[in-house]
Parts: C-alpha cells; sequence; structure tokens
C-alpha cells in the first residue's frame, strides 16, 4: 500500500479567496456569515449566510467561460488552481494518465437551476440558453478541472448531501494508496445560496436566523454556506522523490450508513465511521489531539456527534479537542468537509486549532473541549474530520502531520 | 440595423471578432465557431428575432435553416423574420 501526501490546497469561502486568508480567519475567530445579498432575498425568512462576497466572476475567467461555468464549477477552478500551484505538479504525460479528479457536491449548478426556472415557469419564456445542461450537471466541477489541468485518469462526482468531499476525499486517498493513482485533485464545491435554495431549506425549518453556534446550549440551527475546497493527494513516494513539501498525511477513510432515518442522525452510525477511521489507520484513539467536527450547530446534531465521539474515545475523549468551523464559514453541504480539512491542516502543520466561535452557553450534552471562541496553540499529531449527511451517510477522514 | 448588420454582429460576438473580419463569404468554420458556439449563435438569432430556428444539431445539415455560409445565414433569417411578420 502506498502512502498519501498532501502536496497542496485551495479554497474560496466566505473567510477568503484562497487558504492564507481562511487559515488568518481561522485564526482570528472571525465569522464570514452575514446577511445574504441576491434577488427575492426579501421573500425569505432566512437572511444570513455564509456568502462569497465582493466576488467577480469576470476577474477570473473569459464570457465563453462564464457562459459553460455555473458558480459551483467557478469556485472549483479557482480552488483547484491554488492547490495545484501550490503541488508544484504539472500534468503531462504519464502523471496526466495516472491522475485524476473526485469531487463533493451536493447540488452542483443551482444557481443555473434558479436562474432557468425563473424564466420559464415565472417569466414565462420559452427558450432557455443552449448551455443550460452542461452548466448544471454535478459533474461540470470534476470535467473542467480535468480538462484545466490535463487530468486523464479516474474523474467523477460523488453527491452524498453534507458529507459529499469527504465521501471524494476518501475514494481519492483508496485510490492513491492502492496505486490505481499517483495524484488526484479532491475536496469540493457548493453553491446553493440563491432563492431556491434557501426556499428549499427553509422548509425542513433547521435553520438559524441569526448566528450558528455549534455545541452552545442556545444554538438554534445551521447556517448554509458557499465556496469550495480542493487539495492535491498524492502519491507519499512521488512527492517525496520530487521534494514536494507535503502539508500532511491522510492515513485512514471509513464511511458508513445509519440505515435508519432520512434525516435524523444515528450516534451508532457515526461511531462506526469514526472507529473505522482509526482502524483503517491503524492509529489508536488516544493519539488523536483534533476532531474537526460535523458541528452544524442543531440540536440533533450537535449531541449525537458528542455521544459518538465519546463513546469512541471513552476518556481520552476528555482530552482532545474538537471544534466546528461551521461556526465561521458556515454549512458549504456537499463542499463543507474540503474547507474543514484545512482546519486539520493547520491543526497538524501550524499547530495552531481553528475555533468554535459563537460559542456563549456550555450545554451537559456536548461536555467535550470545543475551544470556544478563541484558537489555541497546540501540538496535534495526528486528527480526524467528520461528516454526517442528511440520509445518514457518513464519512470520516484520519491526518497525520507530515 | 438591418437583420443583415444584427446577425454579423452576433456571429462577430460569438466568434470574439470584430464585425469588419466577418464577411458575407465566411463559414463558421473560418471563424472558428465550434459546434458549440453555433447551437450558442442560434439561440442569439432566436432572442434577437424573436423567431424559433429550425435547428437540430444532431443533423446540422438536414434543416431548412443554411449555415453553410454567413450569407445563408443571413437569408434564412430574413426568411424567418418575414414568415412571422
Amino acid at each position: 500500500m502506498q502512502r498519501v501526501a498532501i502536496t497542496g490546497a485551495g479554497t474560496v469561502n466566505a473567510l477568503g479567496a484562497n487558504v492564507p486568508e481562511t487559515l488568518q480567519a481561522f485564526q482570528d475567530g472571525r465569522c464570514g456569515i452575514g446577511p445574504l445579498s441576491f434577488r427575492d432575498v426579501d421573500r425569505l425568512s432566512i437572511k444570513i449566510g455564509g456568502q462569497v462576497v465582493g466576488y467577480d466572476e469576470a476577474a477570473h475567467f473569459n464570457r465563453q467561460q462564464i457562459s459553460l461555468y455555473d458558480r459551483f464549477t467557478q469556485f472549483t477552478l479557482l480552488a483547484a488552481r491554488e492547490a495545484v500551484a501550490q503541488s508544484g505538479l504539472a500534468f503531462t504525460g504519464d502523471l496526466a494518465v495516472q491522475s485524476g479528479a473526485i469531487l463533493g457536491t451536493a447540488a452542483g449548478g443551482m444557481n443555473t437551476w434558479d436562474d432557468n426556472y425563473k424564466d420559464v415557469y415565472e417569466g414565462g419564456k420559452n427558450r432557455v440558453h443552449p448551455f443550460v445542461v452542461p452548466k448544471l450537471m454535478n459533474n461540470a466541477a470534476a470535467s473542467h478541472v480535468s480538462m484545466e489541468h490535463n487530468l486523464k485518469g479516474p474523474t467523477f462526482t460523488v453527491s452524498t448531501a453534507c458529507a459529499s468531499s469527504n465521501h471524494a476525499m476518501g475514494l481519492a486517498f483508496q485510490m492513491i494508496r492502492s496505486g490505481a493513482s499517483k495524484a488526484m485533485l479532491t475536496g469540493g464545491s457548493e453553491a446553493m445560496l440563491t432563492f431556491g435554495g434557501i426556499k428549499a431549506w427553509e422548509g425542513l425549518r433547521v435553520m438559524s436566523k441569526d448566528a450558528c453556534r455549534p455545541f452552545s446550549a442556545n444554538r438554534n440551527g445551521m447556517v448554509q454556506g458557499e465556496g469550495a475546497g480542493v487539495f492535491v493527494f498524492e502519491d507519499w513516494d512521488h512527492a517525496k522523490a520530487r521534494g514536494a513539501d507535503i502539508l500532511a498525511e491522510v492515513v485512514g477513510f471509513a464511511m458508513s450508513s445509519d440505515a435508519s432515518d432520512i434525516v435524523m442522525p444515528s450516534k451508532q452510525g457515526a461511531a462506526r465511521a469514526i472507529a473505522g477511521a482509526l482502524n483503517d489507520a491503524g492509529m489508536d484513539a488516544s493519539e488523536i489531539g483534533y476532531i474537526n467536527a460535523h458541528g452544524t450547530g442543531t440540536a440533533a446534531n450537535d449531541k449525537t456527534e458528542c455521544a459518538a465521539v465519546a463513546d469512541v474515545f471513552g476518556s481520552h475523549a476528555d482530552q482532545l479537542m474538537i471544534s466546528s468551523t461551521k461556526s465561521m464559514h458556515g454549512h458549504l453541504i456537499g463542499g463543507t468537509g474540503a474547507v474543514e480539512l484545512l482546519a486539520c491542516i493547520m491543526a497538524l502543520r501550524d499547530g495552531i486549532v481553528a475555533p468554535t466561535i459563537g460559542y456563549e452557553e456550555e450545554d451537559a450534552e456536548c461536555a467535550l473541549d470545543v475551544v470556544p471562541n478563541v484558537a489555541r496553540s497546540a501540538n496535534i499529531s495526528a486528527a480526524l474530520s467528520n461528516a454526517f449527511a442528511f440520509g445518514g451517510l457518513n464519512a470520516v477522514l484520519a491526518l497525520r502531520a507530515a | 440595423m438591418s437583420v443583415q448588420d444584427q446577425v454579423i454582429q452576433i456571429i462577430a460576438d460569438q466568434a470574439l471578432l470584430d464585425v469588419s473580419d466577418v464577411t458575407m463569404q465566411s463559414t463558421l468554420d473560418d471563424l472558428g465557431i465550434d459546434s458549440m458556439g453555433v447551437v450558442e449563435s442560434i439561440f442569439a438569432i432566436e432572442e434577437t428575432f424573436d423567431i424559433q430556428v429550425p435547428f437540430n444539431a444532431n443533423e446540422p445539415t438536414a434543416s431548412d435553416f443554411d449555415i453553410s455560409s454567413v450569407a445563408a445565414i443571413v437569408a434564412a433569417v430574413e426568411k424567418l423574420v418575414a414568415q412571422k411578420g
């Protein structure tokens, strides 16, 4: 089995237009959640989100590209450019054939659906732009990444709601570990902050109107975000041989299905994925110093997640830190695990643990060290990143410091 | 603006060329417009003139809408516009 290195990282999200800005925001405990700005927002009851503001697509893409790239694809391409540039890889020859892209998204081109439904239903138009289909399809981002970087190997999209990017990264990890690929671009993207996107979520009545406060007793729901996170996963020996800077090592992955309920999470299903990732990594639970929580800020998730962590880690649960950066960038749904992996890398590489901001009141059912409000310095050698999706689909990654 | 000028403007926009570079004899191939560009140009023509263009990308030569040159496209659009009136 091959070891798997992370040699590049890129992102666009409410906290920043790249990785350094995002990590700085994590360290500062800065909140990227604010008033939403898009058409018909006045008809929504939920008016906040982690929106990418001040974004000018024309600064990054030409007119022809814009006609083909939905917002979720644009975010993906920008994150991929940053990750590939950092890795220093050029995908040519054999490497191109042995490299691919596995990306997560829950809703794909939601803006394209929303705009065109509005035109044909509300606007009464009988004609839509010819590129609606290639623009909205969930695999558009993966395909455009493969075209832009000449990735000719396995390329596809994973859609498992809020676990999409963790499932994607887990599969990319497995492909490199098995020797099937040399390098994979992986992560995920979401751009669901549209009238239709938020209106749909409102229906579930799980959204907060004021803030995302994971693990805090006064939490009142989740807040949506948008953006992308993309990483270069690379065969360890390949990375070492070319002298690449290794950001962290991916050492384990596990997935499980609750097989119980379409929206309510299960402690057992989450615990099986967490324990499974440790087992896959050949790691003792006591090695984990930090967990990036799924931590949505809903009562159902936070209590279940804390109980699952307590079950798997026993007394070590009180020694480790667990934080939810969704309090800062919001819930990026299919892209969330990718942006959150940045917090794991920061903990392992820089020795700084991102906080759970908005934390105001202790909750006896979430009695773990959730790193409230202020980032913390710590020497972390191993970390987990949790994702537990609607539909009961769980995906947990285990990382070690390089 | 005449139908001819409007069609040339649409094609020039699609080809990222100046209108002066688009002649009546030019073919879409000459102008570097690929199959996606053809479909996008037809969409723009339909939007501009509020007409339905009979064109199937699977059989570009089978339809009544002749796209063999700029002149042919202009003539076809003029015909459709006249039928609409």
